[in-house]
């Protein structure tokens, strides 16, 4: 591995385009080089803007020669593809969509663009976000940078896979039960989930609505929390949309990790997780604690029911989310449809993969009468149980610590055969959606050369706990800065 | 859980999904090692407890009372698979 040269983070970028060392024509050409040479390996675009991203970093580097200024004027970086993105297909690694072009742009967008991001292109992976390996794309598989036999994680694996292989300085993506928390550790990145409302879902394809959660993917806590800062905030039509107070970003960067108090939740720590993963875990607590953090234990018993919860819950939502691809509005229509029940039912059979009809067919079956009270209710109710018992946690402690996931990337294929080992991969990371916490992964080590993540979540609206804990980690370790060797240029 | 074809095919007739048959058995197998997955839930301790549907209980905000007219037909007819004189066309379900 390598350390990164400073111009391949955010921060590292705006100092170099600030100084004139650099235009965003060169940051983003390269950016488009490195893609195009990376992507017969990695497979982490769907959609590559080459021409058009060069027209908006002239106008970026003719915005800054003019003075004007904005947090991202000039960055290169990529959007995951279930952001609408007007005139630009978005597809969401589905058959489905393999056409869609929107009408309209997802706020994210709207704001990442009016900050003066320069967008190179749409991110793979898994098909309507519903998977945890990237194996799910209409478009093929994404693969990890680090090791190419090897999954990025997903849902939000392309979005990964673009930073660790120091493509884009940032990529967004979205977690609705650990999409960007554990690609990120996978790969090797810092993934951040903010609290469920921070931003905006407007444009965002749904999966599970009450679930879903934009963020962002970035080498460093600090690019994360500036890319937070531009993507979050009200948005009216939004209907989950808070207006909860900003993010104090540079005083959570300025704090100290003296005294900040850890929990360590006894469950993140139990079977099934990796001997290699654990011990760097542990050493990254050991480090927080030489910093001057306490540590404690804390117990969490009702996360034993987080992944049933969830796999009730997700399901049912996105049964009835994706009731909308019928074939007839837009997206993909089966040819020489009988009558109209025979149009919705091989329009939808043809365009969604095998892992979405699944979801679809479970949350179908949750929802249906006589089952109602005894999975989605009752899931519902586990949901609050789990809620509560995050928020008694975060009376003693100001964030929580463990495995992001509890083994490094695995095989592609490994675990296609076996769907519920694939969803028991979540224990660590979908019971934050549940209760719609902020929730952090960042590089704290190797297993077998392979990345591991370290998970920080923190109370409702406490992002900024999650920035001073992760920038302080990557103030005094460096494996933030390590990147795959192959693809170093 | 058991699960059988039957159960698969009525789900997927709600669901408005055509499983071809030879998928219906893998489906089955499927959709059971799930339900057994949901049968833990059984045990959770929540007597009493409201169901939480989003994080926080939000409430429902209500937008202004007032009348927005957005022409927004071209834009949603350019990406339909097949539209006609303002209408969006599918096949016949009564002769």
């Amino acid at each position: 591995m390598s350390a990164p040269e400073t111009s391949e983070t955010l921060v590292g970028q705006l100092a170099a385009l600030n100084r004139r060392e650099t235009s965003s024509v060169e940051l983003t050409e390269r950016a488009l080089a490195r893609a195009r040479s990376a992507q017969p390996v990695l497979n982490a675009l769907i959609t590559s803007l080459d021409a058009q991203a060069v027209i908006d970093a002239e106008a970026a580097d003719r915005a800054r020669a003019s003075g004007q200024s904005g947090a991202l004027v000039g960055i290169p970086y990529a959007h995951k593809d279930l952001f609408c993105t007007e005139g630009v297909r978005t597809s969401c690694a589905s058959k489905m969509l393999e056409n869609f072009v929107p009408p309209y742009s997802a706020t994210v967008h709207e704001k990442t663009r009016a900050a003066g991001g320069v967008l190179i292109g749409k991110a793979n992976m898994d098909e309507f976000a519903m998977g945890s390996s990237n194996e799910h794309s209409h478009f093929g598989p994404v693969r990890n940078p680090w090791d190419s036999s090897r999954v990025p994680g997903g849902s939000s694996g392309g979005s990964a896979a673009l930073v660790a292989a120091r493509i884009v300085p940032f990529a967004t993506g979205t977690d609705t039960g650990g999409s960007l928390r554990q690609p990120a550790a996978l790969c090797g990145v810092s993934g951040f989930k903010p609290t469920y409302g921070r931003v905006s879902r407007r444009g965002m394809i749904a999966y599970a609505s009450s679930l879903d959660q934009a963020g962002v993917i970035a080498t460093t806590v600090e690019d994360c929390a500036r890319v937070l800062a531009v993507i979050s905030g009200f948005d009216e039509r939004d209907a989950t949309s808070s207006n909860a107070p900003a993010i104090d970003v540079a005083g959570a960067l300025a704090r100290p990790l003296k005294g900040l108090r850890i929990g360590r939740p006894k469950q993140w720590f139990g079977a099934g997780i990796e001997d290699g993963v654990g011990a760097a875990v542990e050493a990254a607590l050991a480090e927080y604690s030489r910093q001057g953090a306490s540590i404690v234990e804390v117990d969490l018993p009702a996360s034993a029911y987080s992944i049933p919860a969830y796999y009730v819950i997700a399901p049912a939502e996105a049964s009835s989310n994706l009731a909308r691809f019928d074939g007839v509005r837009y997206g993909h229509r089966c040819e020489n449809p009988r009558d109209l029940n025979d149009l919705y039912k091989r329009s939808r059979a043809e365009g969604f993969g095998h892992e979405v009809q699944r979801r679809i067919l479970i949350g179908t079956y949750a929802l249906s009468a006589g089952y109602y009270d005894a999975y989605y209710r009752r899931a519902q109710q586990v949901r609050r149980l789990i809620a509560d018992e995050f928020a008694a946690a975060f009376a003693q402690v100001d964030v929580l610590a463990g495995p992001t996931s509890p083994t490094t990337a695995f095989r592609l294929g490994e675990k296609l055969d076996d769907p519920l080992a694939l969803y028991l991969a979540d224990v660590n990371t979908v019971g934050v959606n549940l209760a719609g916490l902020p929730g952090l992964s960042v590089p704290c080590g190797f297993s077998a050369s392979l990345p591991v993540g370290l998970q920080l979540v923190a109370g409702t609206w406490r992002e900024d706990l999650l920035i001073s804990a992760g920038h302080g980690y990557q103030q005094v370790t460096d494996w933030h800065q390590a990147c795959p060797p192959e693809l170093v240029s | 859980m058991s699960v059988d074809t039957p159960d698969v095919r009525s789900i997927a007739e709600l669901a408005r999904l055509a499983i071809p048959a030879g998928q219906e058995a893998a489906h089955a197998r499927e959709l059971a090692a799930v339900l057994d997955l949901f049968a833990a839930l059984a045990a959770a301790p929540v007597d009493g407890l409201a169901p939480l549907s989003h994080p926080g209980d939000p409430a429902l905000r209500l937008r202004a009372d007032v009348p927005v007219i957005r022409d927004e037909r071209a834009a949603f007819e350019a990406i339909a698979p097949t539209v006609s004189g303002g209408y969006y066309l599918v096949p016949k379900v009564i002769e």
